[in-house]
């Protein structure tokens, strides 16, 4: 693999996006972009990663993310296990540090996790050779889910320096929120959020985004419309009355979105309640690059893979 | 005559002790002198000048103390020795020799234990095991049954085995009737009610302080109105039924603010605060050290200044440790997952003496925070050195730095955020009774 870039990628983990340079993330984007053509072949398999182990250890039911991992490392040709929270001896009363240390006895090169407790990815570096991406922990960060938005958002627009992104939600409990919030102004884009008060604290201006009341305001001549998806548990907090109102007044729709920029791309990291966050029309329409956001995690998590592993 | 490890104090052990040329210091009489303390069958037989003459009992066992300070026997109004139900965390015996250690001769005991310390049967287990050990204990009882916040324990009968406080500490007693009740039923056994003061509508499945650092770790945050909700009730409540009331643990801005204008109006409130509340911020949690969880939470760096003017003007009477031992069992855990506490018997002085160097508390005013008010509100012996009065007395270098490692800590647990720590300011003499507990002289 010839890389342009001279930066060398330290990292042997990767828990937060806050962890990375402007070079760091550079260098993935960049060789995700070379990486992304693979999967175009008929044969999509290179040796590159052959003889490595991958585990995908998932403690939180997850369809796309995890086949995404999986996808990646075999068309790498690494070996990939799963093991998921039914199967694992969690249920049996183990706790993560022995679940660690037992999957560290077979030696395998990287672990990937996904956990309901924020942090969890960071205890299981401290107790592990292997390397670890985190797949997602709690309401902390989704770092790769972070660099496939930077990687669909640059496809499409070029430089990231100078664009505005909108991100209506639950800024405060998405892990998603976290990590496109610190990948975008690291790349030195703007990002301004919205959604109900109860969901997007003032403290969320320290992570560097600016947060709006009104979600028209943050949509004003955005580049980019994000929504996230709410989550049915969030009525108990109680965070919102209804989804019907969240729907009114905070979902994505054709009226929102006319204060947009006319080419303002449509994204959401799934899945979608459609008719909720998004309008049906909205997040299948000609600016609605929602699948591509897909297609290009496979590419950023070869590139996690290959880099994190130490490919030279 | 010192103890050797694990050895118990026998009244044989007393001996006539003179402790020469330190700085004496004990603001219940209003002394902070250059020095000697003379020590015989266990009491205080006299404190002097340099210069006064007095007879010495010939076979008394000097200690040359220059450069040293002299003071009361230090009091933690507020620990976890977690005996009866979790001794691998700490035994009142362990807990005890922590307390030795760390310069304590007395500490308050908080009946979050299991079983719960609800009942006179309990209360005389705890003292029956006190009995002996390096450190006075007195307990403390619970406020309600089993600490379920429904209907009062048997304050009386518990006073009567020897505790000499109430708590439901470890949680807030959320039925304010139950609260009010408490306050006046305890005043007919002139017992302190101690109140973990924590509204739990607002800080439920919290598992950090709320703040950027919360959002940016991604963990539920616990408000500082949590605490300072709960504190106005307590406080209103004390108005009202014109009792005493103690506010464990204060960690918030808002609470020191809310407990000077009581104090102004006359309510009849103490409060106590802990070294991490001085010392730490919620930017400690850092990449989610379990060790530095606790409830409340480590604050913002504004509460945190708050706390320290608190200390010093007043408003807050005592430093107590919340010494809450835990395994790696409860703390090797996912953060929001792991068990709240530290422990602190061994690091409260050397974290107390940072502010006595950067001039924030006279020496004088540590004593009173960390000895004379404690055994004021707790109305027990001690605090001062009173001629006459038992002997437990505590020297201190203030001088003596040394790293924290785990490997020294006395108690049974290890959970501090200090771990590893550059600190200075030490007890290297403890004595409780004239037996001496600790020493490193």
């Amino acid at each position: 693999m010839i890389m342009e870039s001279e930066h060398f990628f330290k990292h042997k983990h990767l828990i937060s996006l806050a962890d990375l340079s402007v070079e760091d993330l550079d260098m993935v984007l960049l060789t995700a972009k070379s990486f992304k053509e693979i999967s175009s072949r008929s044969i999509k398999k290179v040796p590159t990663l052959r003889g490595r182990t991958v585990v995908n250890l998932f403690f939180e039911p997850s369809t796309r993310t995890r086949l995404s991992f999986e996808i990646a490392a075999k068309r790498m040709s690494a070996d990939t296990f799963n093991i998921s929270a039914s199967t694992s001896s969690t249920t049996k009363g183990e706790t993560l540090v022995d679940t660690a240390l037992n999957l560290q006895a077979m030696n395998p090169d990287m672990i990937i996790i996904r956990h309901s407790s924020s942090g969890a990815p960071n205890l299981l570096t401290r107790h592990i050779k292997a390397s670890v991406i985190n797949a997602g922990d709690g309401t902390h960060e989704h770092p790769s889910q972070g660099l496939l938005d930077l990687m669909t958002v640059k496809e499409h627009k070029g430089d990231l320096a100078g664009l505005k992104i909108a991100i209506i939600g639950d800024i405060a409990h998405s892990r998603v929120a976290h990590s496109d919030i610190i990948g975008f102004t690291k790349m030195g884009a703007s990002v301004a959020v919205s959604g109900p008060a109860t969901m997007v604290p003032t403290e969320v201006e320290r992570l560097g985004a600016r947060v709006c009341l009104q979600p028209q305001d943050a949509v004003a001549d955005a580049d980019v419309v994000m929504a996230l998806r709410i989550q049915r548990e969030r009525l108990l907090d109680p965070l919102i009355p209804s989804l019907r109102e969240y729907a009114t007044f905070f979902g994505i729709n054709k009226k929102l979105l006319k204060l947009a920029k006319p080419d303002a791309l449509i994204m959401h990291p799934g899945p979608i309640n459609r008719g909720v966050e998004i309008d049906p029309a909205i997040a299948d329409g000609p600016n609605s690059v929602i699948l591509d956001q897909v297609t290009n995690g496979v590419a950023v998590r070869m590139a996690l893979l290959y880099l994190l592993m130490g490919g030279e | 005559m010192s103890l050797a490890d694990g050895a118990e104090l026998k009244n044989g052990d007393l001996g006539a002790f003179l402790l020469q040329n330190g700085r004496v210091i004990d603001p219940g009489n209003g002394i902070d002198e250059q020095g000697d303390v003379l020590v015989v069958d266990g009491r205080i037989a006299a404190v002097l000048k340099a210069a006064d003459k007095v007879e010495i009992p010939s076979d008394c066992q000097r200690f040359d103390l220059k450069g040293m300070w002299v003071v009361p026997g230090l009091i933690d109004m507020h620990v976890h020795l977690r005996e009866p139900g979790e001794e691998y965390k700490e035994t009142i015996e362990s807990g005890a020799r922590a307390a030795a250690a760390g310069g304590f001769t007395a500490v308050a005991c908080m009946p979050n234990t299991s079983p719960v310390n609800d009942s006179q049967g309990v209360t005389s287990l705890i003292m029956a095991k006190a009995d002996g050990v390096r450190s006075r204990v007195y307990p403390v009882g619970c406020i309600s049954k089993g600490a379920k916040g429904t209907e009062l324990a048997d304050i009386g009968e518990m006073k009567q085995a020897g505790v000499v406080a109430v708590s439901d500490d470890g949680m807030p007693v959320v039925d304010g009737q139950l609260f009010r009740r408490a306050l006046e039923y305890s005043a007919n056994y002139d017992l302190l009610v101690i109140s973990h003061s924590e509204e739990i509508s607002l800080s439920r499945g919290g598992a950090m302080n709320e703040g950027e650092m919360s959002i940016r770790l991604g963990l539920r945050g616990i408000p500082n109105v949590a605490e300072s909700v709960s504190v106005y009730r307590d406080l209103a409540l004390a108005d009202y039924t014109g009792q005493p009331v103690h506010i464990a643990h204060v960690s918030t801005s808002e609470a020191v603010d809310l407990i000077r204008r009581a104090k102004a109006r006359g309510c009849k409130v103490s409060a106590e605060t802990a070294p991490h509340y001085f010392t730490l911020t919620d930017q400690d949690v850092g990449e989610y050290d379990t060790n530095a969880k606790m409830n409340p939470p480590l604050r913002s760096e504004v509460d945190r200044q708050a706390i320290i003017a608190g200390l010093a003007d007043g408003t807050l009477d005592a430093i107590a440790t919340d010494h809450a031992p835990h395994s790696r069992l409860e703390k090797d855990l996912e953060f929001d997952q792991a068990a709240n506490g530290i422990i602190g018997l061994e690091t409260s002085l050397p974290l107390t003496m940072a502010l006595v160097r950067d001039g924030v508390l006279g020496p004088a005013r540590m004593v009173e925070l960390m000895a004379l008010n404690p055994a004021r509100i707790l109305g027990v012996e001690g605090g001062d050195l009173s001629l006459g009065s038992r002997a437990d007395i505590t020297v201190v270098d203030p001088e003596k730095s040394f790293v924290y490692s785990e490997d020294t800590i006395v108690s049974k647990s290890k959970n501090s955020p200090f771990i590893d720590r550059h600190l200075t300011g030490k007890a290297v003499l403890t004595m409780m009774g004239g037996a001496i507990t600790h020493n490193e002289l």
